[in-house]
């Protein structure tokens, strides 16, 4: 009898051992499941994109006033984005520089990010595949395949990419981020899950429009009546860093 | 030849204990900085959106490339049939192993998600360089450990020259990819170029062997075991080639970076700036890592037989720290053309216009570093300890400087 108990005690004690354990990996699973849901809660219809799209942007940068930053501010807020303790650390999506040619000496203000190139050398660089190029074009990274070796910034012929130093709090839902993971304009691709078909525009464009500069137009490059389209076919416009042949996504006017 | 005798080194001297723990402390030191960086993020680094690669990746990269140039004096042997060099081969597989040890440990756990590294096989990009690495350093640690296996296990000695040409070949491989990791960076002017691949190989040369002079000599010192002229001018005239070969190509390298105008002003600070860099080219690199040390080993009765081709591998391994300081870390501090040639950025919140980014690495980073040494060395200590690999004398009497390889 004696024995019987202890048969059942330890088979209670298994059991309660075994539940334990399965609530200790659930616990250990919530935040990763809720990372998983976090960044696809913006997708609504779960549609896979379509490499009949490709997103991107022409900026005219004789309507992109000096000192403005409108768009830096819009896209802080979007993915609220804050100063980092030291400033070399602090993230950035997207930065304005002003710029002088060399031989004519004309100074010229243009916001610059992830120039969402066709061939991006960060994602050929990429050890994990966590820096990838969506079938529309967009460029953005896995933060959960990203195993922070920063490798793809030291391949961004344009700075684009920043690396989260430290803890990141009170991250939007859309667009989380994660400390030791690279990250960097993904084209407010959040926005444009809702509604492939007709997207919002990304939150720097927005905030372009609203100050009245209209200096960045965004749409689909392949839509023959976007106006993005027919922006680039009527206006001349070149690729930043165009000797390294990446067919950029983003293109400029009036450099 | 006479038939060479194995020895354990017996580590119950003070000298032994005093060494393992202090490498033993070296190595916690690192331990603690990764806990404490994997807790805290890389925000207590001096590393940013600059500076991506700082102080680590300067030890790391500096003792995966040693690693591959350690295992030179078993290939000489065992390749290149040179019989003098065959006592020395189980310590050369067993540094070289040590190296890559201590090397890959300071890589991953610089990572900022180093427990995501599963992903690098899971989910393997075949076409970034830095994967393919990845799969280099378990081959090296492979190849090396049957090579190993070959040398002490008379059994296998049927494929004994067959491992050692596949650790041969496989050592060249694992250079040439750590150079890529650089030359391959197209948008980078300061680094891509295919002269990568060739001078971090030369430089594994000079810098490995300089280890294994270290090492070697420091061993039979300490444990009181004949060490010869005979070996020693040889490591010495070897050291002289190889110190001379690498500077040969940081000559070239450097010469045809600057000649390039897209990467003119860039070679133009690091060359003749007042930046940190410019003097640990000139004085770490050149003076410190070539120039003394080619002094030391070539003017005659200085460099003979005694400490001076200690210090000489000393003062290489010094100068191969500043060079891929300069190389790394240099090269990232000057701001990168990020719009086109034809302009010059005057403003930028994010240090585009900047003369050059300041790196000032955290005590985190050195101890990291210094972890790996330190992981490195005690691996050597206790290799030696357990295993024999040392031979009980290298004396003159005890080599034939003219075997062949049997």
């Amino acid at each position: 009898m004696s024995e019987l108990n202890e048969n059942q005690q330890t088979t209670t004690n298994r059991r309660t051992f075994l539940k334990a354990g399965v609530a200790t990996a659930s616990m250990g699973l919530i935040p990763g499941v809720n990372l998983i849901g976090l960044s696809q809660a913006a997708i609504t219809d779960g549609s896979a994109a379509s490499d009949k799209q490709r997103w991107g942007m022409l900026i005219d940068t004789n309507k992109c006033e000096s000192g403005c930053t409108a768009c830096v501010d819009a896209c802080n807020k979007e993915f609220n984005i804050k100063p980092s303790k030291k400033p070399s650390q602090t993230v950035q999506f997207i930065r304005k520089v002003t710029v002088r040619h060399k031989l004519t000496k004309v100074e010229t203000s243009l916001p610059l990010m992830c120039q969402h190139c066709e061939n991006p050398p960060c994602v050929d660089v990429c050890p994990t595949g966590a820096s990838m190029k969506r079938a529309d074009g967009i460029v953005k990274v896995d933060m959960h395949r990203c195993i922070g070796c920063r490798y793809c910034m030291m391949a961004c012929p344009y700075k684009a990419r920043s690396f989260i130093h430290e803890e990141v709090t009170e991250q939007m839902a859309y667009a989380p981020r994660g400390k030791g993971s690279v990250d960097s304009c993904n084209l407010c691709v959040h926005r444009i899950d809702e509604n492939r078909e007709n997207p919002r525009n990304p939150a720097c464009v927005d905030a372009c429009n609203s100050k009245g500069h209209k200096a960045m137009i965004f749409g689909d490059i392949n839509d023959l009546k976007s106006n993005l389209n027919k922006a680039l076919k009527k206006h001349q416009s070149r690729e930043l860093r165009s000797e390294l042949g990446l067919n950029t996504g983003v293109r400029y006017r009036g450099i | 030849m006479k038939k060479v005798r194995y020895l354990e080194l017996e580590g119950k001297s003070a000298s032994f204990n005093f060494l393992a723990a202090l490498f033993a402390g070296m190595a916690a030191l690192g331990a603690w900085a990764f806990f404490h960086l994997e807790h805290s993020g890389h925000a207590d680094t001096g590393m940013n959106n600059q500076i991506v690669w700082g102080l680590p990746h300067v030890f790391a990269i500096m003792l995966i490339v040693a690693a591959s140039g350690a295992l030179n004096l078993a290939s000489i042997g065992t390749v290149f049939n040179k019989g003098l060099y065959k006592p020395l081969a189980r310590i050369s597989a067993w540094l070289s192993i040590s190296l890559l040890m201590g090397g890959v440990i300071v890589l991953v756990l610089d990572l900022g998600n180093p427990f995501h590294i599963d992903y690098m096989f899971t989910s393997f990009n075949e076409t970034s360089i830095f994967a393919w690495n990845i799969l280099l350093y378990p081959g090296f640690f492979l190849f090396t450990g049957i090579y190993l296996w070959t040398m002490m296990d008379t059994s296998k000695r049927n494929y004994y020259k067959s491992a050692g040409t596949a650790a041969f070949i496989w050592r060249l491989i694992l250079t040439s990819g750590t150079g890529l990791i650089f030359g391959l960076l197209v948008g980078r002017i300061g680094f891509n170029a295919a002269i990568m691949a060739p001078m971090f190989i030369v430089v594994s040369f000079s810098v490995g062997l300089a280890f294994f002079i270290i090492t070697l000599m420091a061993t039979y010192k300490w444990s009181n075991r004949p060490l010869g002229c005979v070996l020693l001018k040889r490591l010495k005239n070897l050291l002289v080639i190889f110190i001379a070969a690498a500077f040969y190509f940081a000559v070239i390298f450097h010469l045809t970076k600057y000649y390039s105008m897209a990467s003119q002003d860039l070679e133009s600070w690091l060359l003749f700036g007042d930046s940190v860099h410019t003097k640990l080219l000139w004085i770490g690199q050149v003076v410190i890592g070539t120039l003394i040390p080619l002094a030391l080993l070539l003017i005659p009765r200085v460099g003979e037989c005694n400490t001076a081709i200690f210090s000489a591998a000393v003062l290489v391994i010094i100068g191969t720290f500043c060079q891929f300081f300069v190389t790394i870390i240099g090269t990232q501090a000057f701001p990168q053309q990020v719009i086109g040639s034809d302009y010059q950025v005057i403003a930028s919140k994010f240090g585009d216009a900047d003369p050059y980014h300041v790196y000032s690495p955290s005590s985190w980073e050195v101890m990291l570093g210094l972890g790996g040494l330190g992981l490195t060395f005690l691996m050597v200590l206790y290799g030696f300890k357990i295993m024999r690999f040392l031979p009980e004398s290298l004396a003159d009497k005890d080599l034939d400087p003219h075997a062949k390889s049997a």
